[in-house]
């Protein structure tokens, strides 16, 4: 059945509004993370007359800018999952975590030299799926805190991953598996195409359906969303789902890149990452409206600021500090009681700066 | 009413009493005054963090920081004492407040900004790890004639166990944070903000001040139990404590506080860490079970106890529309 006319109408109206380049509200969301990335890179270039050099060799393209979306790979991976999940007022501390067991799983499953390829992945794919599905079943049925019901995986699962490779660090050799984190097609590397295909796909999904739209209701209101008639239970559990499955992509990157998985490290606190990822990219964490594109260059830029630090002869362990101050200097700015006092102490400033007396 | 509040309560101590016994009847000896004593010694820092951990969930907030601030606070102190000479005690004079100083800021960024405390606190996690790293990426090492006074100082029990200074320093940490929880305004205060924080503005509850003195003290005490690490290991490092905010949080959970705050109990928390600490316990004296199955356990029982907290909150609810019924 098709919905009547003038309600479609608005909604496309409404859509517009928020979405086309051209308003002023869409436009202000995608300037300033864009311009902290564009500023970023302007500063890696002083820094690095060769920052922006792409070579190629052996089929493949070489540079600083690639290196930073092949390292990002990962993040942003978990960051598309978590901007759902984040958008209907979640959180996924388990990310990491099922990376680790999804690497675990497919190692081990990858000894058993016989097992097709496809077969392994799917089995790592629905690993991924099914951890979502718990967190989301204690999320949407049991009604417990996102921050607590994904906790309990973040904690337990990391078990698990140990169990499964018994304590052990399990290697394997399968180049064809390990293509998936080093190898490369069309001049650029896997990891990298898989996350503009994840992108694109989750794109088409969320915004040519009503799905993405469904989300942000549930995000803003549940409960009214729910009197409209969307079923706010199934919206919640698809987006934990929806982020394990990409949980498990990027812990099955993260394992073929290495040849091996390490149940203690794979995946250590980059759940932390792709949560402030999503939060650079301006999403509020009490829920609503996400963007995934917004959310992919939170990432670019969390990695652009370690390359930058690096670049710029500065030791790494100054990576973590620097990181904070930027945290704390984006969350200020979205505060709107901070933009209010800015705004109130601009003109202030000129006057003190013009008249010379404060 | 007051018997389903107290359930979890029982429920933990009852475990732990359970898993205890099934532990000194398959081992010798370790139903022992030196196991007891061994599992507060060891997990004095963990039951300190974990007392400012209780404060902030009941106030409805989280401290993701303290894990940071226990290394933070262990590498400066070791810096100043084998580095720049100091006195331990002068070097603890100046951490403490630096560390009130930093949770106070965080509070203010919480209240006045209407920040989420999950995010703010994470900034303060990297601001404090990066700190660390930047004073000394190595294991600093304590040599220092107070240090080994207070290694000695403490009384043996009858049974074999050791009181050391770490456990003293926690049991009056454990005092005082009953008195303020329990026994006094700023308590009340912190409970009523954890059940609503704009009914609790308009009853006339300090929030600012309150807010921000939650996180101070969360501050200190993770502060405090960095000081009571060096005791243990001799030594500062900035990679020390790291993941101890989640322990801190489950043993809190696993001793019956709501993390929607407004409802808890301090010794929950201390029955929680020794809970926690008594599964290790028996992993340990069993030999046969790996490692992880701490991990796994743990995580099992995290969800246990969320699961009963939630059923007894709907019993609740229940039993107050069924009693706003009747009365209609």
């Amino acid at each position: 059945m098709k919905p009547t006319q003038p309600c479609a109408d608005s909604l496309q109206q409404a859509r517009l509004a928020r979405y086309s380049p051209g308003s002023t509200k869409a436009s202000a969301r995608y300037l300033w993370p864009l311009a902290a990335l564009m500023l970023l890179l302007a500063v890696n270039l002083l820094l690095d007359a060769g920052f922006f050099q792409l070579s190629f060799q052996d089929g493949r393209l070489y540079g600083s800018l690639i290196d930073i979306l092949n390292r990002s790979a990962p993040v942003a991976l978990l960051a598309i999952g978590m901007s759902l999940v984040i958008a209907t007022g979640g959180i996924d501390l388990s990310v990491g975590a099922v990376m680790a067991i999804a690497g675990s799983i497919c190692a081990n499953l990858l000894l058993q030299a016989d097992l097709p390829l496809p077969l392994v992945i799917a089995a790592g794919l629905a690993t991924g799926i099914a951890a979502g599905l718990i967190n989301g079943t204690l999320v949407s049925y049991l009604k417990i805190q996102p921050i607590v019901a994904t906790l309990l995986l973040m904690v337990a699962g990391r078990g698990v991953a140990q169990l499964i490779n018994q304590g052990q660090i399990v290697t394997f050799l399968r180049p064809d598996f390990a293509w998936l984190g080093s190898g490369s097609w069309l001049g650029l590397p896997v990891p990298v195409w898989l996350v503009i295909v994840m992108f694109g796909l989750s794109q088409l999904l969320l915004r040519r359906t009503a799905l993405g739209l469904f989300i942000e209701a549930v995000g803003c209101n549940a409960t009214a969303s729910r009197y409209l008639g969307i079923n706010d239970k199934a919206i919640k559990l698809f987006v934990y789902a929806f982020a394990g499955f990409c949980a498990a992509l990027a812990g099955m990157i993260s394992a073929a890149d290495i040849q091996g998985s390490d149940a203690n490290n794979a995946g250590l606190w980059l759940e932390l990452d792709a949560i402030l990822a999503v939060v650079i990219g301006g999403a509020a964490l009490s829920g609503g409206r996400f963007s995934l594109l917004l959310s992919v260059i939170g990432v670019l830029i969390i990695q652009s600021l370690s390359t930058t630090i690096i670049v710029s002869g500065l030791p790494a362990k100054f990576n973590l500090l620097i990181k904070a101050v930027v945290v704390l200097l984006v969350l200020l700015l979205q505060s709107d009681k901070f933009r209010r006092q800015l705004s109130s102490w601009w003109p202030k400033l000129r006057k003190w700066r013009k008249g010379g007396q404060p | 009413m007051m018997s389903l509040r107290y359930l979890p309560l029982w429920i933990t101590a009852a475990l732990l009493c359970l898993l205890f016994g099934i532990g000194g009847w398959q081992f010798d000896g370790f139903a022992s005054l030196a196991v007891v004593s061994n599992l507060f010694s060891d997990n004095a820092f963990l039951l300190i963090v974990a007392l400012g951990m209780t404060l902030v969930i009941i106030s409805g907030g989280i401290d993701l920081s303290v894990g940071a601030v226990i290394a933070l606070s262990g590498v400066a102190v070791s810096l100043l004492i084998s580095q720049y000479q100091w006195h331990p005690l002068a070097a603890f004079a100046l951490i403490l407040p630096a560390a009130a100083l930093f949770g106070a800021l965080m509070g203010m960024l919480i209240h006045v900004y209407k920040l989420q405390p999950f995010i703010v606190t994470l900034a303060g996690m990297f601001l404090a790890r990066g700190l660390a790293t930047t004073l000394s990426e190595e294991s600093i090492a304590i040599d220092h004639s107070f240090y080994d006074a207070i290694a000695e100082f403490g009384f043996m029990l009858p049974g074999g166990g050791w009181v050391g200074a770490s456990t003293m320093i926690f049991i009056v940490v454990l005092v005082l944070v009953i008195m303020l929880m329990h026994y006094s305004r700023f308590g009340a205060c912190v409970y009523a903000i954890g059940g609503n924080s704009q009914s609790a503005q308009l009853m006339g509850v300090p929030v600012a001040s309150t807010t921000i003195a939650i996180y101070a003290l969360s501050s200190v005490l993770a502060a405090l139990a960095g000081i009571v690490f060096t005791f243990y290991t001799f030594s500062g490092y900035a990679l020390a404590g790291v993941g101890m905010e989640l322990d801190a949080i489950a043993a809190v959970v696993i001793g019956g506080t709501l993390l929607t705050g407004g409802s808890g109990f301090v010794i929950g928390t201390v029955l929680g860490v020794l809970l926690m600490g008594v599964i290790q316990t028996y992993i340990i004296f069993d030999g046969s079970l790996s490692s992880w199955w701490t991990k796994i356990v743990i995580g099992l029982l995290l969800f246990g106890f969320i699961v009963l907290q939630k059923l007894l909150s709907r019993r609740t609810a229940i039993t107050l529309a069924a009693g706003r019924a009747g009365h209609g």
